[in-house]
């Protein structure tokens, strides 16, 4: 399993901190992406507007990024720390 | 010495702490980051600062290495706040000690550039009309990280 993490905007947006994938439904982060979108009008809006940053064992990835069996994958908008 | 947590922290005893048996430092430069009353055109009277902790020190931790790769350093403290914070309250600390002054100002600027861009921290704000919105991530801050990068 995939374990997914959502910070923020994102988190609120989808009412969800988190959940978990099959591994075989996200072999890269943009089919993990793909597969979140199929799951509901508001999971495909915050992920189309190209703004959403990825992160995979805490380390910032960009789409084509590989995915192993029980990594962890953050998704979050542009950080505003500081 | 990197930090993320909660409660304040003081300014004298974070001065002292750089400063402390410390011969070979010239320069120290720090900076405070404070909860202003006003952000992109709404009055704010609070934010609340969320962050993905697993990241967030590896983060910090990483961009203090840079600095200290790109300049000749002594020390270096940096505390980050998280929770929720209300006006003029303190919410970040980045300090640079070293030999001379160019390098400590320089690796203070970058460190709080560069944070601001990359360390997973994210700024909620409650309006003076009790409203809350997520703050936006601003371009002139990318700006500022770029010239660095």
């Amino acid at each position: 399993m995939i374990r997914v993490l959502f910070f923020a905007q994102l988190r609120e947006t989808l009412g969800s901190a988190g959940t978990e994938v099959p591994h075989d439904e996200s072999a890269t982060v943009a089919d993990l992406k793909a597969f979140l979108m199929s799951k509901g009008d508001s999971w495909q809006q915050a992920f189309s507007n190209g703004k959403v940053l990825c992160a995979v064992n805490q380390t910032m990835v960009q789409d084509d990024e590989k995915l192993c069996d029980s990594d962890e994958v953050a998704f979050f908008p542009p950080v505003t720390g500081g | 010495m990197i930090k993320v947590q909660e409660s304040d922290f003081c300014v004298a005893e974070e001065y002292a702490a750089m400063t402390r048996g410390n011969t070979k430092a010239g320069a120290v430069v720090f900076f405070v980051g404070l909860v202003r009353d006003f952000n992109q055109n709404k009055k704010v009277n609070a934010l609340t600062l969320e962050h993905y902790p697993a990241m967030t020190e590896q983060v910090l931790q990483d961009i203090v290495q840079q600095a200290r790769s790109r300049w000749s350093l002594d020390r270096v403290r940096l505390i980050h706040r998280v929770g929720r914070l209300t006006l003029n309250e303190q919410i970040v600390f980045v300090a640079v000690s070293s030999q001379h002054r160019e390098d400590a100002f320089a690796a203070a600027q970058f460190l709080m550039d560069i944070l601001k861009t990359q360390a997973p921290f994210w700024k909620k704000e409650e309006t003076e009309k009790g409203d809350e919105h997520w703050v936006d991530a601003n371009n002139k801050d990318t700006i500022s990280a770029q010239r660095w990068l």
